[in-house]
């Protein structure tokens, strides 16, 4: 009997929709695109707010427009999602150690958590009502 | 094999992971949606305002460390996804991702020093 | 005892005659309480005795039943009948070659499974004489896990990134890796590296977690794999602190460290 093994191969480029687990996962991933571009813009805010009021006021309308709203919405979706995503998988990284036992992985996803509500809570206070 | 050179961006990757997802959601809903909306009333991001709150020398500084190390997160993660939707020109894909990241880090930099 | 029929849809492919797999469905008289292998089992002994597939132990244990039950990675002994609707799709592990029917090719994990070296490295051994190497069972619940691995690979059908790339060393030989890396009797971490914190290794993994979702065994690869990535980032800025820095910090911090 001779040997002749079947190779099934993967899509490069479509492989993820195979499972709902690998749909969450390319989410996971994508949040990067709105991150960054999001980041661009605000490494760009702190540019214009160096050159004067004017600019920066010309910077603080086109918040206003539709396609800043939308894109803003859009990535503040992800960008919650990438902080649940991380924050869930946070016991896989770090392991406590408390006496004989490891603290128990649940318990540091709940620290993360309230630490998250609390620095979001501050960062709210600090742009709204100082 | 040889050992990889990946800690360099990973452990950038993996800083702005944490910081970005403690603080870009908040981020995005204050100065995104809740400023342009009007939630925080007509003034909240006046040129004065802005300028001494992000100018006062300790918020410069978590505001550069939140920016920079979100965009070198986002560059990493970027050229990851990249790769995961078939686009195997890994040298080009990460040089523009980490160039782009270092650019706008350069920018926030500039901004952030001359306000 | 109630009876069940199902309809057991089977990948065949006889490496002697077939171009390419294709599907046969069996029509399979079930007990309740029977699992995926006890179905395939009764194809093999009463409806075609040539269906090749592996099995041996029948309860989760032998790491051999491994196949993707409805798309999943499952063993098809942990997988009951009455958790599936009146259709089950069988098909090999996905991401290795098909030998035969449900068969598939290892030989790509058997070849990387030793380059990890995942047996006990000791900078010098101690002579006999000098007894044992002693562990307290909190050292043993350090790296206990990540020995439960019973090699069935299935996380190796879960990981898109070994399905895009066969060079990737995978979780479960990772994970094993990790395992003699956490054992308090080990120094063999800096020549683990070689192999796990090379591009191959822990870098290939973009951490999508489904090693660990798939586990029968919690066994929990990803886990493994994130602390690996942690481990060497440290490791590779100890290397390149000036005079002699980074060693002096691993031999006190990581006294069970060796620096060949």
């Amino acid at each position: 009997m001779s040997r002749n093994p079947y190779v099934r191969t993967v899509s490069p480029t479509t492989w993820y929709m195979r499972n709902g687990r690998y749909i969450r996962y390319i989410l996971r991933e994508v949040s990067s695109l709105f991150i960054g571009l999001y980041m661009a813009g605000l490494a760009m805010s702190l540019m214009r707010l160096a050159q004067g009021p004017k600019a920066w006021d010309a910077y603080v309308d086109g918040l206003s427009s539709p396609v800043a709203l939308v894109f803003h919405a859009l990535a503040f979706v992800f960008a919650t999602y990438h902080a649940m995503s991380w924050f869930n998988v946070t016991p896989k990284a770090m392991r406590i150690r408390r006496g004989d036992d490891y603290v128990p992985g649940p318990l540091i996803v709940r620290a993360h958590y309230i630490l998250w509500g609390v620095v979001s809570l501050v960062i709210l206070v600090f742009v709204g009502v100082l | 094999m040889a050992k990889s050179n990946k800690p360099i961006v990973w452990g950038l990757f993996a800083a702005g992971g944490t910081i970005s997802a403690f603080c870009v959601p908040a981020l995005i809903l204050a100065h995104g949606l809740l400023v342009p909306l009007g939630v925080f009333g007509e003034n909240a991001l006046s040129y004065e305002r802005a300028k001494a709150v992000i100018g006062f020398f300790p918020v410069t500084l978590v505001v550069l460390a939140v920016v920079i190390l979100t965009l070198w997160h986002a560059a990493h993660r970027i050229r990851i996804t990249m790769h995961d939707f078939g686009i195997r020109n890994d040298q080009i894909v990460a040089i523009l991702c980490y160039g782009s990241a270092t650019v706008f880090s350069m920018a926030a930099l500039m901004g952030a020093t001359a306000i | 005892m109630s009876e069940r029929t199902i309809e057991l849809e089977i990948l065949r492919y006889n490496p002697d005659t077939d171009e390419a797999p294709w599907k046969q469905t069996f029509t399979v008289p079930c007990q309740e309480e029977w699992v995926v292998l006890d179905a395939i089992n009764y194809v093999k002994d009463h409806l075609d005795s040539s269906l090749s597939y592996r099995w041996s132990c029948h309860m989760a244990v032998c790491g051999s039943c491994g196949m993707m039950i409805n798309g999943e990675p499952m063993l098809s002994c942990k997988a009951f009948i009455r958790d599936y609707g009146r259709k089950i799709r069988v098909e090999p592990l996905s991401h290795f070659p098909i030998e035969r029917d449900l068969v598939v090719v290892l030989d790509d994990v058997m070849e990387k499974l030793p380059r990890v070296k995942p047996y006990i490295i000791r900078d010098e051994e101690k002579p006999v004489e000098e007894g044992e190497y002693k562990q307290t069972p909190t050292e043993l619940y350090e790296f206990k896990q990540y020995s439960m691995c019973i090699n069935c690979l299935l996380c190796y059908a879960a990981c898109p990134q070994y399905g895009l790339n066969e060079e990737f060393i995978g979780p479960a030989v990772l994970a094993l890796a990790h395992r003699y890396n956490k054992d308090s009797r080990d120094e063999g971490r800096d020549q683990r590296e070689e192999i796990t914190a090379a591009h191959e290794g822990v870098w290939e993994c973009s951490f999508v977690g489904a090693c660990s979702e798939v586990c029968p065994k919690a066994v929990d690869p990803a886990a493994a794999i994130q602390q690996m990535k942690i481990a060497s980032t440290m490791d590779w800025y100890l290397d390149r602190l000036p005079a002699g820095l980074g060693t002096r910090i691993k031999t006190t911090l990581m006294p069970r460290r060796t620096a060949k």
